[in-house]
């Protein structure tokens, strides 16, 4: 009973301590979209609060957390308080499975533990899927529980949005998963080690590099950001869902949508670009003879690929237009969904042939 | 320990099925089918099923749900009552089943338990479970699901020309 309880231990420490780096990040996030886009649009950005606005996130933290908490008359007050939850969960839940580092087993009180991965469970991206399309939840009841039209048709939106765009990025994945033959994360990273050219964007024999166009543009479109941000467009529906939101549910939302960046990020980054495997074979660190600190490296080149990504989501923002509505969804049928099945038929195809010639 | 988790799903999926259909407010119905797919989803969990708990979880919960919840947000509150008026044939019906049932469980015996232990210990979870459901589809089963997926296309195609009112209308062009 004291290994089950030790290991219970373990496990919280984990998800602690991953929770806590998701929400740095995510309050690091919301400062750094605003200095990015501020610097793309040749301004300084939040400039008052701390050196060069750096507790600006801080701030606004506390000024939520002290906001009047409004729920709007003829709200369901049930939905309207749950729906917040119910992004939420589906949002953090997904960093389960991610592996931050390599595959290490550290030994601790007779138990083996991997210290990068909460759980490394055999069906992980399909699990981090399923818990993704369950966001979809805390914002059509958001948008249906405010009794307001413009949420509800902010719900609407995004319930089409998501489930159309979904679609594509469980589509876009299957070519790694044929390549790599697990849907563990752990697995799919462990099989890209030793130099970029292992990566599954460029890997011989079917590089998946339309695939992780197709998987960025979903994502973007599935976190409800720009150009997508058709659920929460202001010039037509206020702020969509989130209208009638205020205080510390507003912030729930926030939080969901950013942290939804962050873990769409970590799996591109996971799925596609190598994860914990550095550009080139093996670490620096192993090489200057410091094998047992490896991991630091590793761990810095994930940080930086997903990083990587959460600034392309900013670029994005400050580059292009929204689309129509009948432009988002024939894009995503009729541009996306084709690329993503042609993906799927050649990388079998040059995989077949691979086996064949091997 | 698997009896706990085992008692536990099966009550709450049997209490939110109940809820279902006594439930008055679709939304909520709606919501009440939503936590019983979790559980069912759990359900496969405690049988090593965990590629059937994924799928559960994506099609049924993320995506067919999502479409009940999309029309059942149209249907205002305020005017549910003609959606609830059920005729008195359907108790007739309802009767005929629950004696159906009483009459299978007083067949086989009420042996829930043995039936859990057998499917789990069948159940090829060492291999891998996706890889043992993709080995049977596509080499025992290959037939029938080659059938499913013709009656989904059939199935699409259908949607498409019922939605499609003015698709035999328009010149062709």
């Amino acid at each position: 009973m004291t290994e089950l309880g030790l290991r219970v231990a373990i496990t919280l420490t984990q998800i602690s301590v991953i929770v806590g780096i998701v929400i740095i990040t995510v309050l690091l996030l919301t400062l750094a979209e605003r200095k990015v886009l501020g610097w793309m649009q040749d301004r300084m950005g939040p400039m008052e609060v701390g050196p060069y606005g750096s507790l600006q996130p801080f701030a606004d933290a506390i000024k939520l957390f002290f906001k009047e908490d409004i729920v709007p008359a003829g709200a369901n007050k049930f939905l309207f308080t749950a729906a917040p939850l119910l992004a939420l969960i589906p949002a953090f839940i997904g960093f389960a499975v991610i592996p931050w580092g390599p595959d290490l087993t550290w030994e601790f009180g007779g138990l083996s533990i991997k210290p990068f991965v909460i759980s490394d469970i055999n069906i992980g991206i399909l699990y981090i899927l399923a818990f993704a399309s369950l966001g979809a939840y805390g914002i059509i009841l958001g948008g249906w529980a405010s009794n307001s039209k413009y949420s509800l048709l902010g719900g609407l939106r995004s319930a089409a949005q998501i489930i159309s765009y979904e679609l594509n990025v469980g589509l876009s994945i299957v070519g790694v998963l044929i390549l790599s033959g697990s849907l563990s994360l752990v697995h799919i990273t462990n099989a890209q080690a030793g130099g970029f050219w292992n990566w599954n964007a460029f890997t011989f024999p079917a590089p998946q590099i339309f695939a992780l166009v197709v998987y960025v543009i979903s994502t973007v479109a599935e976190t409800n950001r720009v150009p997508f941000d058709l659920p929460e467009a202001e010039s037509e529906l206020v702020a969509g869902f989130f209208t009638e939101y205020s205080g510390l549910r507003f912030a729930f939302f926030y939080l969901a949508e950013y942290a939804n960046m962050v873990l769409v990020s970590c799996v591109a980054s996971a799925m596609f670009l190598g994860g914990w495997n550095a550009p080139y074979p093996g670490t620096l660190l192993s090489l200057i003879g410091l094998p047992s600190l490896a991991w630091i490296e590793n761990t810095m080149w994930f940080a930086f690929k997903t990083y990587s990504f959460l600034f392309l989501f900013f670029w994005l923002r400050a580059t292009l237009p929204r689309l129509r509505y009948d432009q988002l969804m024939r894009f995503g049928w009729k541009v996306l969904l084709p690329i993503a099945l042609a993906n799927i038929v050649v990388t079998s195809i040059a995989v077949f042939i691979a086996q064949q010639l091997k | 320990m698997a009896y706990v988790f085992f008692g536990y799903f099966a009550g709450v999926i049997a209490l939110t099925a109940v809820l279902v259909v006594a439930l008055r407010n679709p939304v909520y119905s709606a919501l009440s089918l939503l936590v019983m797919f979790f559980h069912v989803a759990g359900l496969y969990v405690t049988l090593h099923a965990e590629f059937l708990f994924a799928v559960q979880l994506m099609v049924y919960a993320g995506a067919i749900l999502i479409f009940y919840l999309f029309a059942v947000m149209f249907l205002t509150e305020k005017t549910p009552d003609r959606y609830h008026i059920q005729s008195r044939g359907s108790l007739l019906i309802g009767g005929a089943i629950i004696v159906e049932i009483a009459v299978l469980a007083g067949q086989h015996g009420v042996s829930f338990g043995s039936t859990v232990e057998r499917t789990a210990s069948s159940s090829p979870s060492e291999a891998g479970n996706t890889e043992a459901i993709g080995q049977l589809l596509y080499t025992s089963y290959l037939f029938p699901f080659e059938v499913a997926s013709l009656i989904l296309l059939v199935a699409m195609i259908g949607s498409i020309v019922l939605s499609k009112k003015d698709l035999s209308e328009s010149p062709p062009s």
